[in-house]
């Protein structure tokens, strides 16, 4: 081989190189991903979602099967959450939705709890029943209050 | 009537636009090079080569040890909280977005820019410059826009491989060393980086970073003035410009994209 031939190597690795490192920190780093819009995408409503954030988990039993994909105000006055599921899940469609926190300081996230239904949610339903983020604050409140009132 | 003062102002503030303008015209002369025949593949591999690939090894060896340590500072702190499952979030936040592109700038304006300038310098120096332009062949287009598309072409793979080499000794430290739980330390580093915010962001501040090095390089070399004294000038300048514009504009692009 010339040296030319060599040199062209050697760049072509360095070219490669930084391209599977770029590759390395946008999917594996930054969680880019390309599933598309085949996945189960389902709505739910709160009337209190505390911290909870985009991109945030959610899980039936723990296990994650997708993440938060918006959350915007609806015209009631409350929170839409908008999830983006594994497009095979088949979720009965009484499942309920809570959020919920991961340990005492953790972040918030989404646990579903599949119901008994026959039937199962499409992409595009609504998820009827959800429980509020539970407010340390307003749970101390209430505390404080009854125990004034006794 | 004479007014020294006022008149010493008025020729700084035209001789700064002039330099500013001349500066725009060097750039846009190096755009058009670039885009219009011919396209000289060869010594475009060349120059990728002196900036790229020598400046593999020095940014790969920074990214270990910058790594190591930031792993090092995190876990200190954290383990005073019981926080330590969160250094990669840590880390990884220190590194992708404000500390990769960052010092890879400053490694390859060290590195590579100041060589850049100083051959360019040099040719202007000894009339190589003018030699070229005798043959017809415009030095723009064969000496010094290959020399700063190379620099714009690698700064993002060398950003890439710093974070990615940074972030290897990071774990080696944390993980190995300090005794963080390795699958807590990649699942807070994953889940607090999205691309998006993160990524992208440390991707698009080493591209602008790879502009500007390679535009001050090219400037200053290009201009200096053909005498030894302006060959060390024109290398100085361009360590010390293109280092403040990085930082200058790393603050801006951070403040731009919002936090």
């Amino acid at each position: 081989m010339s040296s030319s031939a060599v040199r062209d190597l050697v760049v072509g690795l360095f070219v490669v190189a930084g391209l599977a490192a770029i590759g390395y920190l946008s999917v594996q780093v930054g969680g880019l991903n390309y599933k598309g819009e085949g996945g189960l995408v389902l709505v739910a409503h709160f009337d209190d979602i505390g911290g909870l954030t985009g991109r945030a988990p959610v899980s039936v039993a723990g296990v994650t099967v997708g993440q938060v994909k918006a959350i915007q105000l609806d015209d009631l006055l409350r929170a839409e959450v908008t999830l983006d599921l594994d497009p095979g899940l088949e979720l009965p469609t009484d499942t309920s939705v809570a959020i919920r926190t991961a340990g005492i300081l953790g972040d918030q996230f989404l646990a579903l709890e599949p119901g008994a239904e026959e039937e199962f949610l499409r992409s595009g339903d609504e998820i009827a029943y959800t429980e509020d983020a539970l407010s340390l604050e307003r749970l101390i409140g209430k505390f404080v209050n009854n125990a004034g009132l006794e | 009537m004479k007014a020294p003062a006022i008149e010493s102002v008025g020729a700084r503030s035209t001789l700064a636009v002039m330099k500013l303008g001349t500066f725009a015209v060097l750039g846009g002369r190096i755009v058009r090079a670039a885009v219009m025949r011919p396209y000289r593949v060869r010594r475009q591999l060349d120059e990728i080569f002196d900036a790229g690939v020598r400046s593999l090894v020095i940014v790969c060896l920074s990214g270990a040890t910058v790594g190591a340590s930031l792993s090092l500072l995190g876990y200190g702190t954290l383990s005073r909280f019981g926080a330590e499952g969160f250094l990669g979030a840590l880390v990884g936040h220190a590194l992708v977005r404000e500390l990769g592109p960052v010092l890879t700038g400053l490694l390859v304006t060290g590195r590579a820019a100041s060589a850049m300038a100083a051959e360019i310098a040099s040719m202007v120096q000894t009339e190589q410059l003018d030699g070229l332009r005798m043959m017809s062949i415009d030095p723009i287009d064969y000496v010094v826009t290959p020399k700063a598309l190379a620099m714009i072409f690698v700064m993002p793979l060398l950003y890439a491989l710093f974070v990615a080499v940074a972030l290897y000794g990071a774990f080696a430290v944390g993980v190995d060393l300090l005794g963080v739980d390795g699958g807590q330390f990649l699942t807070s580093l994953e889940n607090a980086l999205d691309f998006g915010d993160h990524v992208l962001q440390g991707l698009v501040k080493s591209l602008v970073f790879g502009v500007l090095v390679g535009l001050v390089a090219a400037y200053r070399g290009y201009t200096s003035e053909p005498t030894s004294v302006g060959v060390s000038a024109a290398t100085t300048g361009t360590v010390v410009t293109a280092s403040v514009c990085i930082l200058i504009f790393n603050y801006i692009i951070t403040a731009l994209w919002g936090v």
